[in-house]
């Protein structure tokens, strides 16, 4: 993305109508009494779930309710105050709304949980538990192995990118059924992961009968079986993950190839004989910038990885597979301790946050000395 | 995006050595070379064919398979088994089940109509609120307090990063307080969160490519800033919409983690009624491959005819 186009876009000149002093009172009372309101009936609900004999709703619905109608007059009271200012406001107001109410409520809420102890099917009820879950995640054995499982699933990041690569290059080639070829390595991406799981992991790779155990019979392997030891498995997980995912990466890189200059193509079209060292030395570090996209888009995505394992091993053997998502998939669906799998999850946050933070500023860094 | 003077010496170098080459048996060597290269070419593709496309193929074989097609590996239809409808008549879509109402055919189209409407409405309200806030970050500047517009699009754009794991219990107590589970307005919600970053990353891209002059030229006639978006922006960014729309739906459709929390009977989507299928008393080969192959169908139809806006999409943003 580039900063200097909004820059040029937004250089536009403001049709400046001002707004008359009654009107942007008028429009200061339509933002601040809903906002008492919305106030008024969020308080009058926390009172009713701290103390039940207190009057309240059934449930915090109506609290919703109320904020939709409280975004509604902001938007309105706006354009009353600001005029124009506050009509362009409106362009974003919604989303921004939206992305606030579903992620910073739940977010907070999440911190809280994840200082409780929480059993969903007993009536005790959540309770302040301080530090105990951070304690005990410090001496699970199982979250640790998933971590460390997910260092080795984002390393296979770079496998798939080589792949990807080595694809977007074929596919850049002057062939014949181009079009053919190309929807036919997207296709993997359009599909479900869990019908992936199904097709690949528990009908292809069965032990007994999958077309990969029987293939890898035929080249002499004496019996054949993915998922039994904690190597094997990881990669089975990864060669699923990877199926779906490449074709996210080629389709990037090859757009980025298609952007070469022409001088570019044709010197190597010319000088075929040393194609291999015009990759390296002319293709390979103008791709650079995409490429550094692109593994960083795939990465967040990795980081997201659970839907297979949940559905192919489930984390056997003994956690080897797990991904932080799917360790946490199963504490919570035992739902006997929300807290401790919310506290695993705001940690996982703040992990990746920090990881990717650190992989964008490196990435900067490293981009800017290349050039 | 620039290239080194070493870069371009070894262009022009390469250039002038191919010139020099006129020797005849160079030439044939090349040209033996070539071919080589080309043969090695297609062997790739026709690989990487095969592996993208088998995995498909062996579901939807499968689900025409009965037993023994499926424990002894046939994989040749006629030849090394006899097509069945058996997989299809298990949900009941079978030619001679499809007249007969049908329980396992009620409780898949149930599911089948579950996954479109989360997903269909989820993209739906993701472009609309979307493209809206693209349009804005893309001409105006906002100056919210510290905010500007990267710190907001840099705001949109990092609800990416956010693990659904981070996210799913929160929401399954709060949605409990709100009756929002197992409801589809409660999936559709978290569906549009989701793809809501991606909807904004292309239409952002979509609304730079058109020239701001258009829209100032009809503001000049009259036309109010919302009039000239829906008058001349809109028509005009209709690529954008479809690649952001299918995305969308693709990624809703195919959604499994918020699914499974988050609905148990009502909302259901077909997601969680695949995965369920795996566990129960051993698994149902070919009643799984219909399941399955029904699906991805709908995902593998629009893959083909849509590719094109699917790649825009996607490559949005990879150049610059």
């Amino acid at each position: 993305m580039t900063e200097s186009t909004v820059a040029a876009a937004g250089a536009w000149e403001v049709p400046d109508r001002s707004v008359s002093p009654a009107r942007r009172n008028l429009g200061r009372a339509v933002i601040a009494v809903p906002t008492i309101a919305l106030v008024a009936v969020a308080g009058i609900q926390i009172a009713h779930t701290a103390r039940a004999s207190a009057p309240g709703f059934a449930n915090w619905r109506p609290v919703a309710y109320v904020y939709v109608l409280w975004a509604i007059c902001l938007g309105i009271g706006l354009v009353m105050t600001k005029g124009e200012r506050g009509k362009r406001a409106l362009f974003v107001l919604p989303a921004l709304l939206f992305t606030l109410a579903m992620v910073v409520f739940p977010t907070a809420f999440g911190f809280v949980l994840a200082f409780s102890s929480w059993n969903l099917s007993s009536s005790v009820g959540r309770q302040f538990n301080g530090f105990a879950n951070l304690r005990q995640l410090f001496h699970d054995t199982f979250f640790w192995q998933a971590m460390l499982n997910m260092v080795y699933y984002v390393l296979s990041v770079l496998v798939q990118y080589a792949i990807a690569f080595g694809l977007a290059l074929l596919l850049n080639q002057e062939i014949h059924l181009r079009r053919f070829f190309r929807i036919t390595f997207l296709l993997p991406f359009m599909l479900s992961p869990v019908a992936v799981s199904w097709m690949i992991g528990k009908s292809i790779m069965d032990a007994r009968f999958g077309p990969a155990a029987q293939l890898l019979r035929t080249l002499g392997a004496q019996a054949p079986a993915f998922f039994d030891r904690a190597w094997p498995a990881r990669l089975s997980i990864m060669a699923m993950d990877s199926w779906y995912s490449i074709p996210f990466m080629m389709i990037l890189l090859l757009a980025g190839l298609q952007a070469l200059p022409d001088e570019v193509l044709e010197a190597s079209k010319v000088d075929g004989s040393s194609g291999w060292q015009t990759f390296w030395r002319i293709v390979f570090p103008i791709m650079l910038p995409v490429s550094i996209t692109t593994i960083i888009l795939r990465t967040i995505f990795e980081l997201k990885l659970a839907d297979v394992v949940i559905n192919v091993t489930g984390g056997a053997p003994g956690g080897a597979t797990d991904t932080v998502s799917s360790y946490i998939f199963r504490v919570y669906n035992d739902r006997s301790n929300v807290g401790y799998g919310t506290a695993l999850a705001e940690f996982y946050l703040i992990v990746i946050v920090l990881f990717l933070a650190l992989m964008l500023w490196l990435s900067s860094l490293w981009l800017r000395k290349v050039r | 995006m620039r290239m080194t003077s070493r870069q371009k010496g070894a262009i022009v170098g390469s250039v002038n050595a191919a010139a020099e080459a006129g020797d005849a048996r160079a030439k044939a060597r090349r040209r033996a070379r070539r071919t080589a290269g080309r043969v090695l070419i297609y062997a790739a593709l026709v690989i990487w064919a095969i592996i993208a496309l088998f995995p498909i193929y062996w579901t939807v074989s499968t689900s025409f398979k009965t037993a023994i097609d499926v424990t002894q590996d046939h994989i040749v239809p006629w030849l090394q088994f006899h097509p069945d409808w058996r997989g299809w008549r298990s949900i009941g879509l079978s030619p001679d089940t499809i007249g007969q109402p049908n329980s396992s055919r009620s409780e898949f189209v149930k599911r089948f109509t579950n996954s479109l409407t989360s997903a269909v409405g989820a993209s739906l309200i993701a472009v609309i609120l979307g493209s809206l806030a693209a349009y804005g970050l893309a001409r105006f500047e906002y100056k919210w307090a510290i905010w500007r517009n990267r710190d907001i699009s840099f705001f949109f754009l990092s609800q990416l990063i956010l693990p659904p794991v981070a996210l799913a219990m929160p929401l399954l107590v709060l949605y409990k307080e709100l009756a929002l589970l197992d409801t589809h307005v409660g999936l559709i919600l978290v569906y549009v969160l989701m793809v809501l970053p991606i909807v904004i990353w292309i239409m952002r891209d979509q609304f730079i490519s058109i020239p701001a002059e258009l829209e100032q030229a009809a503001m000049v006639d009259g036309a109010s800033i919302w009039g000239a978006f829906f008058r001349i922006v809109l028509p005009l960014s209709a690529p954008g919409f479809v690649s952001s729309f299918i995305l969308a739906v693709i990624l809703c459709w195919n959604e499994y983690f918020f699914a499974s929390l988050l609905t148990s009977s009502a909302a259901k989507t077909l997601p969680v009624l695949v995965a369920s299928q795996t566990g129960s008393q051993g698994i149902n080969w070919w009643a799984m491959a219909a399941v399955s192959t029904a699906a991805i169908a709908p995902l593998v139809v629009i893959g083909i005819l849509l590719e094109r806006y699917i790649v825009r999409g996607l490559a949005t943003g990879a150049v610059k």
